[in-house]
C-alpha cells in the first residue's frame, strides 16, 4: 500500500467522521430539555457522538476498503500476506484509546459533579416522593401538604427524598434527564440507600412522571403528571391544597363536596 | 422392570423423574403432617409441596438416565464397570437421546438442544413484537406479557447463548488441542442433562398458579422475592443451568492445561482455546454468585428468611450487588467465546495470520481481571452509595481498550489477505464487527454516569443489550456453526441459502434494534407492556423488522437440516485450515485419533512457506513424540 492510499484513508476516515457526526448531531436525540442538568447531559451525548462517528468511521473505512480490495477471485487459492503482527501499532492502539477512555471518564467526572451540586438552601424545596404498586404521592414537608400531581416551581432546585413502599421503584422525568430508583427502606435507613436526588426544571410546562424499574402487572401504567409553573402559580397551587386540607380534616363531608360548591365558599 | 431398572435412557429417566417428584412431595407432605402443619401451604410464595420435587423430579430424571451410575457403584464399593466404548459415537438420532460421554455426541446434544430453547426464547420475543407493534392492550395482558419477556431473556442467556458455546467448545476444543476427549467426560454429559432440565422448570412455570415468572431475567428484590410460584421455578431452573456451566468450566479448564498434545505451548494455542480459558476461569469464579443469590431468593420466598426485607433488616440492593457481581462477568462469558470463534473464522477465510496473536490473547485476560471490577455500572441510578459510582465508571470504561485491541487486530488481520466473501461464516463475523462496535459504542456511552443516568431502564438499553448479545454473540455463533458445519457433520451447507439468512438476519437485526435506541432516548422505558402513542409509528416498524429476523431463522433450521441429511460431501479439510480439527476427518473418527498429533507451529501460519501447525500419526516427523501408546483405550476410565 503507497503512503498516497494512506492518506486517501485516513481522509475518507476523516470525512466520514465528519458527515456522520453533522447527520447525528440534527436531531434532537434526548427531547426538550426541561432542567438545568439536561442541557450538560446533553453535550456529553453530542461529544460522545462525534468520537464515536471517529471510532466507526475507521472501523467502517478499514472493513469496506479490505473487502473491496482483497476479496478473492473465485477459485483463487492462494494465501494472503503473512503477517503477524506490528508491535508499534499494537502499542498505539492500546495506549491512545487508554488516553481517551479517561479523558472521557474525567469529563464525565466533571459534569456528575456539576449536575449533582447543591444549591443554596433558600433556593431549594424538599419534597418527599412516595412510590407504590402503582402510583406516585408527593408530599411537600414544609406545608403537609400531600398530592398525586406534582406541582414544582420553575427554577428551583428541588431535593427529592424517594421511598417505595413495597418493591423497586423509578423516578424518571425524560426532559428532566434525571433518573434514582426508589428503594423501600426500613425506618432510620439502616442499609445506608442513597434516596436522596436533585434536579432543577427551568422550563415551565407539563410533564409525565415515568416509572422505569419494572414492579409488576402494572408497571407500564405508573406514571404520574409533572406540573412545572411559575412560584406565582405553584403558590396559588399550595394555598388551595393547604385550605382544602384543612377543610378535610374539618369535616368528613368535604371528601364529597364537589368543586363547584368549593368556590362559592 | 429389572431390564428397565438396569438400561439407563429416556424410559427410566422419565421413570427416575416421576419417583424422584414423588419422593419429594412425600417427604413435604410427610413431615408437614408430623410437625401438625397445614399439608398444602399455598401462599402466594410458598408451595414447598411443587418446590421440593422441582429438585427431586430433575434429580431423578439425571440418575434414571445414568448421569450418575458410575460413581454410585464407585462410591458403594461395587466393582465400576469398565468403559466398552461401545456408547462412543452416535449411530442413529436416537443415540443422541442417551447419557453419552463422548465430546463429540455431547457437543451436538449441546446444540441441538440449545437451539431448541432458542427457538422457544425467539418465540416468546415474537409474542412481545406482536403486542408492542401497537400501544395499548391487544393481545397479551400486562402480567403475561411480563412473564413473556422474563422467559425470552431467561432462555436466551442461560439456555441459549451461555450453553450453545460450551457445545460448540465441546464439539471443537479437544480436537484443536489434539485431545481423544475433555478431561471428565462423565461429568461433561451430566453438565449436558443438566441443561434440559433447567428448560422444562423454565417451561413449567407458565403452568403454575401466577403465571411464569415475571419479575424479569434480573429478578430484582423484593419484586421476586414476593412474586407467585413461578419466580421459584426460576430461582431453580437457574441452580441446573448454573452448575452445568461450572462443571463444564472447571471440564475446560483442566482440559486445556493438562491435555494439550506435545509441543503446544500456551503460545500456539488457537485463540479459540485461548478465549474458552478465558471464559472458564469467569464462569468457575462468577456462576456461584448467580446460583448462591437465587437461593437467598428461595429462601426468602419458602423459608422466610430475611436476605432481602428491609423491613425484618434485610438489605434490598445487596440483591443487585451479588447478582451483578455474577451478571456482568455473564455479559464477558456470552462474548468471549465468540471472540474465539471470530478469531478462528477471520484468519481461515482471508488466509492470514491472525495480527498481534499474543496481545490478542492477552487481551482475553484482561477483559477477565476487568470485568470482575465493573458489576456497579449497572447500579448507578439504583441508590447504592454514591462513592463507587465513579471507581467502576472508569474501569468499565477501560474495558474498551481491550476489546478494541481485539476490533482493530481483527481489521489489521484482514488486511493484505485473500478475503472468501462468499463464505457464510466470513459474512457473519464482518457482519458482528459492525454491529460490535455499535454495541461497544452505546456501552461506552452506557458506562458514563450521567449519560447512564438518562439511560439507564429505557429502550437504549434494549438496544445495547441487543447489539451485544444478538449482533455480537449470536453473530459469532452462526460464524461458528458455518465454519464447523462440515466438520461436525461430514457435508457441506448450501452457501447461497447461507447468504440469504446472513443478509436478512442482518436487515432484521438492524432494523429491529436501531430505532430502539431513538424511542430510548426520547423517553420509552423498557419492559412495558403499553407506551404512549408517541411512539407507535417506530414500534410498528421494529414488530415488522423484528418478523423478518424470525423468519429469517427457518432459513437456518432449513438449511442445517436438509444439508445434514442430503447435503454433498464436505472432506476433511474444505477451508484449507491448520489447526488440528481439520486434519482428521469429517466427521472425526470416534477416538480422534489414533495416535495423539505433535504440535511444531503456531495456529495460524498462513502464506508462511512450509509451516505447519500439527504433525498426524504416520507423517514424517511426527516419531519424536514420546512412544506413547494410543490413550483411547484407557482415557475415559482413567480420568473419572
Amino acid at each position: 500500500m503507497t503512503r498516497a492510499t494512506y492518506m486517501k484513508l485516513i481522509g475518507l476516515m476523516l470525512i466520514l467522521t465528519v458527515v456522520q457526526s453533522v447527520i447525528m448531531l440534527i436531531p434532537d436525540w434526548n427531547g426538550t430539555q426541561a432542567s438545568a442538568e439536561a442541557d450538560e447531559i446533553d453535550l456529553l451525548l453530542d461529544v460522545m457522538i462525534v468520537l464515536s462517528s471517529f471510532v466507526f468511521a475507521i472501523v467502517i473505512v478499514m472493513l469496506g476498503y479490505c473487502v473491496y480490495k482483497y476479496r478473492a477471485k473465485p477459485g483463487d487459492e492462494s494465501d494472503g500476506k503473512p503477517i503477524h503482527g506490528n508491535t508499534r501499532l499494537e502499542i498505539a492502539w492500546t495506549l491512545i484509546p487508554t488516553v481517551i477512555v479517561l479523558f472521557a471518564a474525567a469529563y464525565s467526572w466533571v459534569i456528575l459533579d456539576d449536575i449533582e451540586a447543591e444549591a443554596a438552601s433558600e433556593d431549594q424545596m424538599p419534597v418527599n416522593v412516595t412510590a407504590q404498586q402503582y402510583k406516585w404521592t408527593f408530599e411537600y414537608p414544609e406545608t403537609g401538604v400531600v398530592s398525586d400531581v406534582f406541582h414544582v416551581p420553575v427554577d428551583k432546585q428541588l431535593e427529592l427524598s424517594l421511598t417505595a413502599l413495597e418493591v423497586l421503584h423509578s423516578f424518571w422525568v425524560p426532559e428532566w434527564r434525571i433518573k434514582r430508583d426508589l428503594v423501600p427502606i426500613a425506618d432510620g435507613n439502616p442499609t445506608d440507600v442513597d434516596n436522596v436526588v436533585r434536579v432543577t426544571p427551568n422550563l415551565e410546562g407539563e410533564y409525565t412522571l415515568i416509572c422505569t424499574e419494572l414492579c409488576g402487572w402494572g408497571h407500564s401504567t405508573m406514571q404520574a403528571k409533572v406540573v412545572v409553573e411559575s412560584q406565582e402559580d405553584f403558590d396559588a397551587w399550595m394555598q388551595e391544597q393547604e385550605a382544602e386540607m384543612t377543610e378535610t380534616s374539618g369535616s368528613e363531608v368535604a371528601d364529597e363536596a364537589v368543586p363547584g360548591e368549593q368556590e362559592d365558599e | 422392570m429389572s431390564i428397565l431398572w438396569r438400561n439407563p435412557g429416556m424410559i427410566r429417566a422419565l421413570f427416575g423423574m416421576f419417583v424422584g417428584g414423588a419422593l419429594g412431595f412425600g417427604l413435604v407432605v410427610a413431615l408437614r403432617a408430623v410437625s401438625g402443619l397445614e399439608i398444602f401451604q399455598t401462599e402466594q410464595t410458598g408451595y414447598p409441596h411443587v418446590i421440593v420435587p422441582g429438585i427431586t423430579a430433575p434429580l431423578g430424571f439425571l440418575v434414571g438416565m445414568g448421569c450418575f451410575s458410575y460413581w454410585f457403584r464407585w462410591a458403594g464399593g461395587a466393582p465400576t464397570i469398565p468403559d466398552d466404548h461401545s456408547q462412543h459415537g452416535a449411530k442413529t438420532w436416537k443415540d443422541y437421546f442417551r447419557f453419552n460421554t463422548d465430546h463429540k455426541v455431547i457437543g451436538i446434544q449441546y446444540i441441538c438442544t440449545t437451539f431448541f430453547f432458542f427457538i422457544i426464547g425467539g418465540l416468546a420475543a415474537m409474542a412481545v413484537r406482536a403486542e408492542l407493534a401497537q400501544p395499548g392492550t391487544q393481545i397479551v395482558d400486562p402480567g403475561f406479557y411480563n412473564g413473556l419477556f422474563s422467559t425470552h431473556a431467561a432462555f436466551m442467556i442461560f439456555l441459549f447463548i451461555i450453553p450453545v458455546f460450551a457445545g460448540i467448545a465441546n464439539y471443537v476444543l479437544p480436537l484443536m488441542i489434539g485431545a481423544p476427549d475433555m478431561a471428565f467426560p462423565r461429568l461433561n454429559a451430566l453438565s449436558f442433562w443438566m441443561l434440559p432440565m433447567a428448560g422444562i422448570l423454565f417451561l413449567a412455570s407458565y403452568f403454575v398458579p401466577g403465571g411464569a415468572f415475571d419479575a424479569g431475567w434480573t429478578g430484582y428484590a423484593p419484586l421476586s422475592t414476593g412474586a407467585p410460584l413461578g419466580q421459584s421455578f426460576f430461582n431453580l431452573g437457574v441452580q441446573f443451568a448454573g452448575a452445568s456451566s461450572i462443571a463444564t468450566a472447571l471440564n475446560f479448564l483442566v482440559t486445556i492445561i493438562t491435555m494439550r498434545a506435545p509441543g503446544m505451548t500456551f503460545w500456539r494455542m488457537p485463540l479459540l482455546v485461548w478465549a474458552n480459558l478465558s471464559t472458564s476461569l469467569l464462569v468457575v469464579a462468577a456462576t456461584p454468585f448467580i446460583a448462591g443469590v437465587q437461593f437467598m431468593v428461595l429462601f426468602d420466598r419458602a423459608l422466610h428468611t430475611n436476605f432481602f426485607n428491609e423491613a425484618t433488616g434485610g438489605d434490598v440492593l445487596s440483591y443487585q450487588h451479588i447478582f451483578w457481581f455474577y451478571s456482568h462477568p455473564a455479559v464477558y462469558i456470552m462474548m468471549l467465546p465468540g471472540f474465539g470463534i471470530i478469531s478462528e473464522v477471520l484468519s481461515t477465510h482471508a488466509r492470514k495470520p491472525i495480527f498481534g496473536y499474543r496481545l490478542m490473547a492477552l487481551a482475553l485476560i484482561g477483559i477477565v481481571v476487568l470485568s470482575y471490577t465493573v458489576w456497579a455500572h449497572h447500579m448507578f441510578v439504583s441508590g447504592m452509595f454514591s462513592w463507587l459510582r465513579v471507581p467502576m465508571m472508569i474501569t468499565t470504561l477501560l474495558i474498551a481498550v481491550p476489546t478494541g485491541i481485539k476490533i482493530f487486530s481483527w481489521l489489521a488481520t484482514l488486511f493484505d489477505s485473500v478475503l472468501h466473501l462468499k463464505s457464510t461464516a466470513m459474512l457473519f463475523s464482518l457482519g458482528f464487527i459492525v454491529t460490535f462496535v455499535v454495541g461497544g459504542i452505546s456501552g461506552v456511552m452506557l458506562g458514563m454516569v450521567p449519560l447512564d443516568i438518562h439511560m439507564s431502564d429505557t429502550y437504549f438499553i434494549v438496544a445495547h443489550i441487543h447489539f451485544v448479545l444478538f449482533g455480537g454473540s449470536v453473530f459469532t455463533i452462526f460464524a461458528g456453526l458455518y465454519h464447523w458445519f462440515p466438520k461436525m457433520t461430514g457435508r457441506m451447507y448450501d452457501e447461497r441459502l447461507g447468504r440469504a439468512h446472513f443478509w436478512l438476519t442482518l436487515v432484521g437485526m438492524l432494523g429491529t434494534f436501531v430505532p430502539m435506541h431513538w424511542i430510548g432516548l426520547e423517553g420509552m422505558p423498557r419492559r412495558v407492556a403499553d407506551y404512549s402513542s408517541q411512539f407507535a409509528e417506530w414500534n410498528l416498524v421494529i414488530t415488522i423488522f423484528s418478523f423478518v429476523l424470525g423468519a429469517a431463522q427457518i432459513i437456518f433450521v432449513y438449511n442445517v437440516v436438509v444439508s445434514w441429511k442430503w447435503g454433498p460431501k464436505a472432506g476433511d479439510n474444505p477451508w484449507r485450515a491448520k489447526t488440528i480439527e481439520w486434519l482428521v476427518t469429517s466427521p472425526p473418527p470416534v477416538f480422534n485419533f489414533d495416535e495423539i498429533p505433535r504440535v511444531v507451529g503456531g495456529p495460524y501460519e498462513f502464506g508462511v512457506p512450509g509451516a505447519r501447525h500439527a504433525i498426524m500419526a504416520g507423517e514424517e516427523g511426527h516419531e519424536v513424540a514420546e512412544p506413547e501408546p494410543a490413550t483411547v483405550g484407557t482415557t475415559s476410565g482413567a480420568t473419572t
